[in-house]
Protein backbone atom coordinates (compact mmCIF):
# COMPACT_ATOMS: atom_id res chain seq x y z
CA UNK A 1 0.00 0.00 0.00
CA UNK A 2 2.57 2.35 1.35
CA UNK A 3 4.76 1.23 -1.70
CA UNK A 4 2.24 2.15 -4.27
CA UNK A 5 1.46 5.42 -2.99
CA UNK A 6 5.18 6.71 -2.35
CA UNK A 7 7.22 4.51 -5.08
CA UNK A 8 5.35 2.82 -7.42
CA UNK A 9 4.72 6.13 -9.63
CA UNK A 10 8.54 6.72 -9.72
CA UNK A 11 9.51 2.92 -10.54
CA UNK A 12 6.79 2.08 -13.13
CA UNK A 13 7.18 5.45 -15.20
CA UNK A 14 10.16 7.06 -16.84
CA UNK A 15 8.50 10.68 -17.11
CA UNK A 16 8.26 10.50 -13.30
CA UNK A 17 11.40 9.09 -12.67
CA UNK A 18 12.85 12.29 -14.88
CA UNK A 19 10.62 14.87 -13.24
CA UNK A 20 11.70 13.76 -9.91
CA UNK A 21 15.69 13.87 -11.01
CA UNK A 22 14.88 17.46 -12.71
CA UNK A 23 12.97 19.05 -9.99
CA UNK A 24 15.56 17.58 -7.22
CA UNK A 25 18.51 19.21 -9.77
CA UNK A 26 16.44 22.29 -9.05
CA UNK A 27 15.64 22.12 -5.48
CA UNK A 28 19.52 22.08 -4.87
CA UNK A 29 20.48 25.15 -7.07
CA UNK A 30 17.74 27.40 -7.10
CA UNK A 31 17.06 27.79 -2.85
CA UNK A 32 20.38 29.07 -2.07
CA UNK A 33 20.11 31.73 -4.72
CA UNK A 34 16.58 32.49 -2.80
CA UNK A 35 18.05 32.57 0.35
CA UNK A 36 20.57 35.68 -0.67
CA UNK A 37 17.78 37.56 -2.54
CA UNK A 38 15.36 37.13 0.48
CA UNK A 39 18.26 38.24 2.94
CA UNK A 40 18.72 41.09 0.85
CA UNK A 41 15.21 42.21 0.71
CA UNK A 42 15.20 41.03 -3.22
CA UNK A 43 12.30 38.54 -2.99
CA UNK A 44 10.18 40.49 -5.44
CA UNK A 45 13.38 40.79 -7.85
CA UNK A 46 13.32 37.33 -8.60
CA UNK A 47 9.52 37.34 -9.57
CA UNK A 48 10.02 40.17 -11.86
CA UNK A 49 13.32 38.50 -13.72
CA UNK A 50 11.05 35.13 -14.48
CA UNK A 51 8.44 37.14 -16.31
CA UNK A 52 11.36 39.09 -17.63
CA UNK A 53 12.40 35.96 -19.78
CA UNK A 54 9.53 34.89 -20.91
CA UNK A 55 9.87 37.27 -24.43
CA UNK A 56 13.10 35.77 -24.87
CA UNK A 57 12.16 32.69 -24.63
CA UNK A 58 9.04 33.29 -27.05
CA UNK A 59 11.41 34.80 -29.39
CA UNK A 60 13.31 31.95 -29.20
CA UNK A 61 9.84 29.65 -30.17
CA UNK A 62 9.30 31.72 -32.92
CA UNK A 63 12.68 31.37 -34.46
CA UNK A 64 12.96 27.76 -33.88
CA UNK A 65 10.45 26.54 -32.68
CA UNK A 66 10.45 24.55 -29.36
CA UNK A 67 13.71 24.26 -29.04
CA UNK A 68 15.82 23.59 -25.85
CA UNK A 69 18.65 25.27 -26.62
CA UNK A 70 16.86 28.52 -28.66
CA UNK A 71 14.29 29.31 -25.72
CA UNK A 72 16.78 28.59 -22.73
CA UNK A 73 19.42 31.19 -24.55
CA UNK A 74 16.66 33.51 -25.37
CA UNK A 75 15.13 33.63 -21.88
CA UNK A 76 19.02 33.72 -20.39
CA UNK A 77 19.67 36.63 -23.05
CA UNK A 78 16.49 38.58 -21.88
CA UNK A 79 17.20 37.67 -18.26
CA UNK A 80 20.57 39.37 -18.66
CA UNK A 81 19.13 42.23 -20.69
CA UNK A 82 16.44 43.19 -17.84
CA UNK A 83 18.52 42.81 -14.66
CA UNK A 84 21.29 45.44 -16.57
CA UNK A 85 18.93 47.73 -18.00
CA UNK A 86 16.54 48.23 -14.65
CA UNK A 87 19.74 48.86 -13.08
CA UNK A 88 21.14 51.33 -15.84
CA UNK A 89 17.51 53.13 -15.72
CA UNK A 90 17.67 53.09 -12.18
CA UNK A 91 21.12 54.72 -12.01
CA UNK A 92 20.26 57.51 -14.53
CA UNK A 93 16.57 58.81 -14.08
CA UNK A 94 15.15 59.22 -10.21
CA UNK A 95 13.59 55.80 -10.56
CA UNK A 96 14.00 53.72 -8.12
CA UNK A 97 15.35 50.04 -9.02
CA UNK A 98 12.47 48.08 -8.23
CA UNK A 99 10.21 50.68 -9.88
CA UNK A 100 11.83 50.14 -13.22
CA UNK A 101 12.40 46.44 -12.60
CA UNK A 102 8.10 46.64 -12.15
CA UNK A 103 7.76 48.21 -15.25
CA UNK A 104 10.24 45.78 -17.29
CA UNK A 105 8.51 42.51 -15.86
CA UNK A 106 4.97 43.91 -16.97
CA UNK A 107 5.90 44.98 -20.23
CA UNK A 108 7.58 41.47 -20.64
CA UNK A 109 4.92 39.14 -20.06
CA UNK A 110 2.82 41.21 -22.55
CA UNK A 111 5.02 41.07 -24.80
CA UNK A 112 6.35 37.34 -24.37
CA UNK A 113 2.08 36.11 -24.37
CA UNK A 114 1.72 38.41 -27.47
CA UNK A 115 4.65 36.76 -29.08
CA UNK A 116 4.21 32.79 -27.66
CA UNK A 117 -0.03 33.56 -29.49
CA UNK A 118 1.50 34.75 -32.51
CA UNK A 119 2.94 31.68 -33.73
CA UNK A 120 1.35 28.78 -31.09
CA UNK A 121 -1.58 28.01 -29.45
CA UNK A 122 -2.76 28.06 -26.12
CA UNK A 123 -0.67 24.36 -25.27
CA UNK A 124 2.43 26.17 -26.07
CA UNK A 125 1.23 29.19 -24.29
CA UNK A 126 0.42 27.14 -20.98
CA UNK A 127 3.78 24.98 -21.78
CA UNK A 128 5.48 28.57 -21.61
CA UNK A 129 3.45 30.31 -18.31
CA UNK A 130 3.59 27.06 -16.11
CA UNK A 131 6.21 24.65 -17.46
CA UNK A 132 5.90 20.53 -18.26
CA UNK A 133 7.64 19.08 -15.76
CA UNK A 134 6.46 15.81 -16.83
CA UNK A 135 7.41 16.23 -20.23
CA UNK A 136 11.41 17.25 -19.20
CA UNK A 137 13.64 15.20 -22.06
CA UNK A 138 17.35 14.37 -21.62
CA UNK A 139 18.61 17.57 -22.90
CA UNK A 140 16.45 19.82 -20.60
CA UNK A 141 17.47 17.34 -17.75
CA UNK A 142 21.25 17.79 -18.48
CA UNK A 143 20.61 21.67 -19.03
CA UNK A 144 18.91 22.22 -15.37
CA UNK A 145 21.43 19.43 -13.83
CA UNK A 146 24.43 21.85 -15.34
CA UNK A 147 22.80 25.05 -14.07
CA UNK A 148 22.59 23.20 -10.39
CA UNK A 149 25.75 22.44 -10.73
CA UNK A 150 28.00 25.78 -12.20
CA UNK A 151 25.36 27.62 -9.36
CA UNK A 152 26.97 25.96 -6.36
CA UNK A 153 30.46 26.17 -7.58
CA UNK A 154 29.57 29.63 -8.20
CA UNK A 155 28.07 30.41 -4.88
CA UNK A 156 30.90 28.51 -3.13
CA UNK A 157 33.67 30.73 -5.21
CA UNK A 158 31.89 34.17 -4.26
CA UNK A 159 30.23 33.01 -0.78
CA UNK A 160 32.50 35.61 1.51
CA UNK A 161 32.15 38.94 -1.05
CA UNK A 162 28.45 37.81 -1.39
CA UNK A 163 27.49 37.19 2.62
CA UNK A 164 29.53 40.28 3.16
CA UNK A 165 28.06 42.62 1.10
CA UNK A 166 24.55 42.04 2.40
CA UNK A 167 25.83 42.85 5.84
CA UNK A 168 28.04 45.57 5.52
CA UNK A 169 28.88 46.75 2.22
CA UNK A 170 30.43 49.62 3.18
CA UNK A 171 33.39 47.58 5.26
CA UNK A 172 33.42 45.53 2.19
CA UNK A 173 34.03 48.27 -0.38
CA UNK A 174 36.82 49.16 2.28
CA UNK A 175 38.99 46.32 1.76
CA UNK A 176 38.18 44.68 -1.22
CA UNK A 177 36.75 45.65 -5.01
CA UNK A 178 35.20 42.10 -5.27
CA UNK A 179 31.76 43.33 -4.20
CA UNK A 180 31.03 44.47 -7.88
CA UNK A 181 31.93 41.56 -9.60
CA UNK A 182 30.49 39.12 -6.95
CA UNK A 183 27.01 40.61 -6.85
CA UNK A 184 27.34 40.72 -11.11
CA UNK A 185 27.92 37.21 -10.52
CA UNK A 186 25.13 36.23 -8.53
CA UNK A 187 22.26 37.83 -10.47
CA UNK A 188 23.46 36.08 -13.20
CA UNK A 189 23.04 32.94 -11.08
CA UNK A 190 19.40 34.36 -10.43
CA UNK A 191 18.56 34.50 -14.18
CA UNK A 192 20.12 31.34 -14.96
CA UNK A 193 18.33 29.24 -12.15
CA UNK A 194 15.29 31.18 -13.40
CA UNK A 195 15.86 29.24 -16.79
CA UNK A 196 16.41 26.27 -15.18
CA UNK A 197 13.26 26.36 -13.53
CA UNK A 198 11.35 27.76 -16.85
CA UNK A 199 11.81 24.51 -18.20
CA UNK A 200 10.31 22.95 -15.89
CA UNK A 201 7.67 25.67 -13.97
CA UNK A 202 7.19 27.91 -16.70
CA UNK A 203 7.70 31.44 -16.28
CA UNK A 204 4.98 31.85 -13.47
CA UNK A 205 6.08 28.99 -11.13
CA UNK A 206 9.81 28.76 -11.48
CA UNK A 207 10.25 31.40 -8.94
CA UNK A 208 8.30 29.62 -6.68
CA UNK A 209 10.78 26.44 -6.03
CA UNK A 210 13.47 29.81 -5.36
CA UNK A 211 11.50 31.83 -2.98
CA UNK A 212 9.19 29.73 -1.26
CA UNK A 213 11.65 26.97 0.33
CA UNK A 214 13.79 30.11 1.07
CA UNK A 215 11.25 32.16 2.99
CA UNK A 216 9.83 28.92 4.95
CA UNK A 217 14.11 28.11 5.84
CA UNK A 218 13.77 31.85 7.70
CA UNK A 219 10.96 29.88 10.06
CA UNK A 220 13.73 27.43 10.85
CA UNK A 221 17.36 28.52 10.89
CA UNK A 222 18.96 31.60 12.73
CA UNK A 223 22.36 31.46 10.73
CA UNK A 224 22.45 31.13 6.64
CA UNK A 225 24.40 28.02 6.83
CA UNK A 226 21.44 26.23 8.10
CA UNK A 227 19.14 28.25 6.23
CA UNK A 228 20.51 26.99 3.13
CA UNK A 229 20.53 23.67 4.25
CA UNK A 230 16.90 23.94 5.52
CA UNK A 231 15.50 25.46 2.07
CA UNK A 232 17.12 23.01 -0.17
CA UNK A 233 15.52 20.31 1.90
CA UNK A 234 11.81 21.99 1.62
CA UNK A 235 12.59 22.20 -2.43
CA UNK A 236 13.39 18.59 -2.27
CA UNK A 237 10.51 17.68 0.02
CA UNK A 238 7.80 19.86 -2.15
CA UNK A 239 9.30 18.50 -5.32
CA UNK A 240 8.73 14.50 -4.19
CA UNK A 241 5.39 15.35 -2.41
CA UNK A 242 3.63 17.44 -5.50
CA UNK A 243 4.94 14.66 -7.72
CA UNK A 244 2.76 12.22 -5.94
CA UNK A 245 0.08 14.58 -5.52
CA UNK A 246 -0.09 15.29 -8.92
CA UNK A 247 0.60 11.87 -10.06
CA UNK A 248 -2.41 10.06 -7.44
CA UNK A 249 -4.82 13.10 -7.75
CA UNK A 250 -4.16 13.74 -11.84
CA UNK A 251 -3.51 17.23 -11.05
CA UNK A 252 -1.09 19.93 -12.68
CA UNK A 253 2.54 18.64 -11.35
CA UNK A 254 4.15 22.39 -11.33
CA UNK A 255 1.26 24.10 -9.69
CA UNK A 256 1.12 21.06 -7.45
CA UNK A 257 5.00 21.18 -6.51
CA UNK A 258 4.25 25.12 -5.72
CA UNK A 259 1.65 24.49 -3.80
CA UNK A 260 3.30 21.95 -1.94
CA UNK A 261 6.19 24.28 -1.23
CA UNK A 262 3.10 26.77 -0.11
CA UNK A 263 1.92 24.87 2.48
CA UNK A 264 5.55 24.17 3.99
CA UNK A 265 5.35 27.68 4.11
CA UNK A 266 2.07 28.32 5.78
CA UNK A 267 2.97 25.20 8.34
CA UNK A 268 6.32 26.87 9.43
CA UNK A 269 4.82 30.70 9.73
CA UNK A 270 2.76 28.52 12.35
CA UNK A 271 4.79 25.99 13.93
CA UNK A 272 8.28 27.30 12.66
CA UNK A 273 11.35 27.52 15.86
CA UNK A 274 12.33 31.15 14.82
CA UNK A 275 8.97 32.88 15.01
CA UNK A 276 6.65 31.10 14.69
CA UNK A 277 2.69 32.54 15.24
CA UNK A 278 2.44 29.76 17.82
CA UNK A 279 5.34 30.31 19.83
CA UNK A 280 4.68 34.16 19.53
CA UNK A 281 1.55 33.05 21.36
CA UNK A 282 2.23 30.43 24.07
CA UNK A 283 3.66 32.56 27.04
CA UNK A 284 6.71 30.91 28.36
CA UNK A 285 8.66 32.04 31.43
CA UNK A 286 11.46 33.96 31.09
CA UNK A 287 15.30 32.67 31.34
CA UNK A 288 17.37 33.53 34.33
CA UNK A 289 20.01 35.47 32.08
CA UNK B 1 62.28 60.93 13.27
CA UNK B 2 58.97 60.83 12.62
CA UNK B 3 57.17 61.35 8.96
CA UNK B 4 54.21 63.11 8.44
CA UNK B 5 52.00 60.41 7.35
CA UNK B 6 49.20 61.69 6.50
CA UNK B 7 49.35 65.63 4.99
CA UNK B 8 47.07 67.77 3.17
CA UNK B 9 47.21 70.72 0.89
CA UNK B 10 44.52 73.43 0.52
CA UNK B 11 42.36 70.82 0.30
CA UNK B 12 38.63 71.39 0.17
CA UNK B 13 36.10 68.43 0.16
CA UNK B 14 32.19 68.76 -0.10
CA UNK B 15 29.37 67.65 -2.11
CA UNK B 16 28.17 68.99 -5.13
CA UNK B 17 31.07 71.70 -5.38
CA UNK B 18 29.62 72.94 -1.63
CA UNK B 19 32.67 72.90 0.72
CA UNK B 20 31.97 70.55 3.81
CA UNK B 21 35.76 71.30 4.72
CA UNK B 22 37.17 74.37 3.30
CA UNK B 23 41.10 75.10 2.95
CA UNK B 24 42.70 72.52 4.97
CA UNK B 25 46.51 72.58 5.36
CA UNK B 26 48.12 70.67 8.12
CA UNK B 27 50.20 67.11 8.52
CA UNK B 28 49.47 63.78 10.57
CA UNK B 29 52.65 62.73 11.47
CA UNK B 30 53.42 58.64 11.75
CA UNK B 31 52.09 57.41 15.25
CA UNK B 32 50.24 60.48 16.04
CA UNK B 33 46.86 60.33 18.34
CA UNK B 34 44.78 63.17 16.61
CA UNK B 35 41.17 63.84 17.80
CA UNK B 36 39.08 65.64 15.48
CA UNK B 37 37.11 67.93 17.45
CA UNK B 38 33.88 70.42 15.72
CA UNK B 39 30.18 70.81 16.30
CA UNK B 40 28.15 68.82 14.34
CA UNK B 41 28.45 69.42 10.46
CA UNK B 42 32.16 70.95 10.70
CA UNK B 43 33.00 68.55 7.96
CA UNK B 44 34.58 65.89 10.10
CA UNK B 45 32.77 62.64 8.56
CA UNK B 46 33.67 64.35 5.36
CA UNK B 47 37.20 64.74 6.23
CA UNK B 48 37.87 60.95 6.63
CA UNK B 49 35.67 60.01 3.71
CA UNK B 50 38.23 61.91 2.28
CA UNK B 51 41.28 60.33 3.92
CA UNK B 52 39.68 56.83 3.65
CA UNK B 53 39.67 57.47 -0.23
CA UNK B 54 35.80 57.34 -0.63
CA UNK B 55 35.92 61.09 -1.57
CA UNK B 56 37.81 62.99 -4.00
CA UNK B 57 38.74 66.43 -3.09
CA UNK B 58 37.10 69.66 -4.82
CA UNK B 59 40.35 70.89 -4.72
CA UNK B 60 44.05 70.52 -3.28
CA UNK B 61 45.20 67.29 -2.48
CA UNK B 62 45.45 64.53 0.65
CA UNK B 63 49.50 62.84 0.39
CA UNK B 64 49.25 59.88 2.24
CA UNK B 65 52.99 58.95 2.35
CA UNK B 66 53.58 54.88 2.07
CA UNK B 67 49.93 54.26 3.40
CA UNK B 68 47.76 52.67 1.05
CA UNK B 69 43.97 52.25 0.92
CA UNK B 70 44.57 48.99 2.55
CA UNK B 71 46.36 50.07 5.35
CA UNK B 72 43.54 52.45 6.82
CA UNK B 73 41.16 51.07 8.76
CA UNK B 74 37.83 52.89 9.21
CA UNK B 75 35.20 52.65 11.37
CA UNK B 76 31.75 54.93 9.86
CA UNK B 77 29.93 56.83 12.18
CA UNK B 78 26.85 55.17 10.88
CA UNK B 79 27.59 51.67 9.58
CA UNK B 80 25.57 50.59 6.71
CA UNK B 81 25.60 47.39 8.64
CA UNK B 82 21.98 45.02 8.14
CA UNK B 83 21.91 43.81 11.65
CA UNK B 84 18.81 41.46 10.65
CA UNK B 85 21.52 39.74 8.83
CA UNK B 86 22.36 35.97 9.99
CA UNK B 87 25.51 36.13 10.73
CA UNK B 88 27.54 35.43 14.01
CA UNK B 89 29.81 37.75 16.01
CA UNK B 90 32.66 35.15 15.52
CA UNK B 91 31.98 35.63 11.41
CA UNK B 92 31.67 39.25 11.23
CA UNK B 93 34.81 40.10 13.75
CA UNK B 94 36.75 37.17 10.96
CA UNK B 95 35.88 39.68 8.38
CA UNK B 96 38.99 41.82 9.69
CA UNK B 97 41.63 39.18 8.54
CA UNK B 98 40.47 39.94 5.14
CA UNK B 99 43.34 41.88 3.98
CA UNK B 100 45.28 38.98 4.45
CA UNK B 101 42.67 35.79 3.93
CA UNK B 102 40.97 37.66 0.68
CA UNK B 103 38.17 35.90 -1.01
CA UNK B 104 39.42 32.36 -0.58
CA UNK B 105 42.10 32.39 1.89
CA UNK B 106 41.70 29.61 4.74
CA UNK B 107 41.48 30.52 7.89
CA UNK B 108 43.82 28.32 10.11
CA UNK B 109 44.38 27.48 14.04
CA UNK B 110 46.13 30.66 14.28
CA UNK B 111 43.49 32.77 12.64
CA UNK B 112 41.20 31.37 15.10
CA UNK B 113 43.10 32.23 18.09
CA UNK B 114 43.85 35.90 16.81
CA UNK B 115 39.78 35.98 16.06
CA UNK B 116 39.56 34.58 19.69
CA UNK B 117 41.70 37.03 21.42
CA UNK B 118 40.14 40.25 19.68
CA UNK B 119 36.92 39.10 20.85
CA UNK B 120 38.68 38.69 24.48
CA UNK B 121 40.05 42.19 24.24
CA UNK B 122 36.93 43.87 23.80
CA UNK B 123 35.25 41.99 26.18
CA UNK B 124 33.00 40.32 24.61
CA UNK B 125 33.97 36.48 25.39
CA UNK B 126 31.23 34.29 24.86
CA UNK B 127 29.13 35.80 22.44
CA UNK B 128 31.01 34.31 19.47
CA UNK B 129 28.09 32.27 18.49
CA UNK B 130 25.41 35.40 18.88
CA UNK B 131 23.48 36.56 15.86
CA UNK B 132 24.64 40.38 15.37
CA UNK B 133 20.81 41.73 15.81
CA UNK B 134 20.84 40.52 19.45
CA UNK B 135 24.03 42.80 20.21
CA UNK B 136 23.04 46.28 22.00
CA UNK B 137 24.05 48.96 20.96
CA UNK B 138 27.52 48.87 22.98
CA UNK B 139 28.59 45.64 22.20
CA UNK B 140 27.92 46.31 18.62
CA UNK B 141 30.75 49.10 18.82
CA UNK B 142 32.81 46.53 20.57
CA UNK B 143 32.52 43.89 18.10
CA UNK B 144 33.27 46.14 15.25
CA UNK B 145 36.61 47.26 17.48
CA UNK B 146 37.71 44.18 17.46
CA UNK B 147 37.13 43.59 13.65
CA UNK B 148 39.29 47.02 13.80
CA UNK B 149 41.96 45.10 15.88
CA UNK B 150 42.43 42.59 13.53
CA UNK B 151 42.66 44.68 10.36
CA UNK B 152 45.95 44.98 11.71
CA UNK B 153 46.37 48.31 10.02
CA UNK B 154 49.25 51.22 10.23
CA UNK B 155 46.26 53.85 10.28
CA UNK B 156 42.86 53.52 11.80
CA UNK B 157 40.01 56.05 11.53
CA UNK B 158 37.39 56.56 13.97
CA UNK B 159 34.23 58.23 13.28
CA UNK B 160 32.77 58.99 16.83
CA UNK B 161 33.31 55.91 17.98
CA UNK B 162 31.88 56.92 21.98
CA UNK B 163 28.69 57.87 20.74
CA UNK B 164 25.51 56.77 22.38
CA UNK B 165 28.21 54.52 23.92
CA UNK B 166 28.28 54.36 28.34
CA UNK B 167 30.35 55.33 29.88
CA UNK B 168 32.28 51.63 30.99
CA UNK B 169 32.04 51.03 27.27
CA UNK B 170 33.90 53.57 26.16
CA UNK B 171 36.47 53.89 28.33
CA UNK B 172 37.04 49.86 27.45
CA UNK B 173 37.17 50.63 24.14
CA UNK B 174 39.31 53.81 24.78
CA UNK B 175 42.30 51.59 26.49
CA UNK B 176 42.43 50.24 22.31
CA UNK B 177 43.04 53.32 21.23
CA UNK B 178 45.62 53.43 23.81
CA UNK B 179 47.03 50.27 22.55
CA UNK B 180 47.12 51.41 19.23
CA UNK B 181 48.94 54.53 20.13
CA UNK B 182 51.59 52.39 21.97
CA UNK B 183 52.07 50.22 18.93
CA UNK B 184 53.01 53.34 17.24
CA UNK B 185 49.85 53.23 14.57
CA UNK B 186 48.12 56.23 13.23
CA UNK B 187 44.46 57.41 14.83
CA UNK B 188 42.44 59.78 13.90
CA UNK B 189 38.73 59.84 16.44
CA UNK B 190 35.97 62.27 15.24
CA UNK B 191 34.81 63.05 19.06
CA UNK B 192 32.37 65.45 21.11
CA UNK B 193 33.81 64.90 24.10
CA UNK B 194 35.88 67.46 25.25
CA UNK B 195 37.11 66.85 28.60
CA UNK B 196 37.75 62.73 26.94
CA UNK B 197 40.11 64.85 24.55
CA UNK B 198 41.96 66.43 27.17
CA UNK B 199 42.76 63.89 28.71
CA UNK B 200 43.91 61.23 26.24
CA UNK B 201 44.81 62.56 22.90
CA UNK B 202 48.40 64.67 22.50
CA UNK B 203 46.89 66.37 19.33
CA UNK B 204 43.81 67.81 18.02
CA UNK B 205 42.33 69.48 15.06
CA UNK B 206 39.56 72.02 15.32
CA UNK B 207 37.67 72.27 12.41
CA UNK B 208 34.20 73.98 11.76
CA UNK B 209 34.53 73.47 8.00
CA UNK B 210 37.54 76.13 7.84
CA UNK B 211 40.40 74.61 9.81
CA UNK B 212 40.06 76.62 13.43
CA UNK B 213 43.09 75.47 15.04
CA UNK B 214 45.49 72.29 14.81
CA UNK B 215 48.33 71.47 17.74
CA UNK B 216 49.03 70.38 20.73
CA UNK B 217 45.81 69.81 22.07
CA UNK B 218 46.11 72.33 25.31
CA UNK B 219 46.84 74.97 23.08
CA UNK B 220 43.94 74.34 20.46
CA UNK B 221 40.91 73.87 22.71
CA UNK B 222 41.41 77.00 24.42
CA UNK B 223 37.86 78.84 25.68
CA UNK B 224 38.48 81.48 22.70
CA UNK B 225 39.41 78.82 19.73
CA UNK B 226 35.80 76.52 20.85
CA UNK B 227 33.72 79.95 20.80
CA UNK B 228 34.87 80.83 17.80
CA UNK B 229 34.38 77.54 16.34
CA UNK B 230 30.99 77.37 17.60
CA UNK B 231 29.90 81.12 16.08
CA UNK B 232 31.07 79.51 12.34
CA UNK B 233 27.79 78.52 10.82
CA UNK B 234 26.86 75.71 8.79
CA UNK B 235 26.36 77.71 6.03
CA UNK B 236 25.12 75.99 2.88
CA UNK B 237 24.37 78.36 0.42
CA UNK B 238 22.64 77.19 -2.71
CA UNK B 239 23.30 80.68 -4.74
CA UNK B 240 26.87 80.87 -3.14
CA UNK B 241 29.19 82.54 -5.66
CA UNK B 242 32.76 80.25 -6.43
CA UNK B 243 35.32 80.82 -3.91
CA UNK B 244 37.71 83.27 -4.20
CA UNK B 245 40.72 81.59 -2.83
CA UNK B 246 40.54 78.57 -5.30
CA UNK B 247 41.13 80.47 -8.58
Amino acid sequence: MLYAVLFAPFIEFEFMRRALVGIFALALGAPPVGVFLMLRRMSLIGDAMAHAILPGAAIGFLVAGLSLFAMAGGGLAAGFLIAVGAGLIARATPLKEDASLAAFFLISLALGVTLVSVKGNNVDLLHFLFGSVLAIDDLALMLIAGIATVSLIVLALIWRPLVLECVDAGFLRSVSRSGGPAHIAFLALVVMNLVGGFQALGTLLAVGIMMLPAITARFWARDITTMIGVAVGCATISGYVGLLISFHADLPSGPAIILAAGTLYALSVVFGPVGGLIWLAMPRRHLEA
Amino acid sequence: MNAAELRFHNLTLGYERHPAVHHLDGAAEKGSLLAVVGPNGAGKSTLFKGVVGSLKPLAGSIERNGVDARDIAYLPQIAEIDRSFPISVYDMVAMGLWNRKGVFGSIGGKDQHAIEAAIAAVGLTGFEQRAIGTLSGGQMQRMLFARLLLQDTRMIVLDEPFTAIDAKTSADLLDLVRRWHREKRTVLAALHDIDLVKANFPQTLLLAREPVAWGPTKDVLSADNLAKARRMCEAFDESAEACVAAA
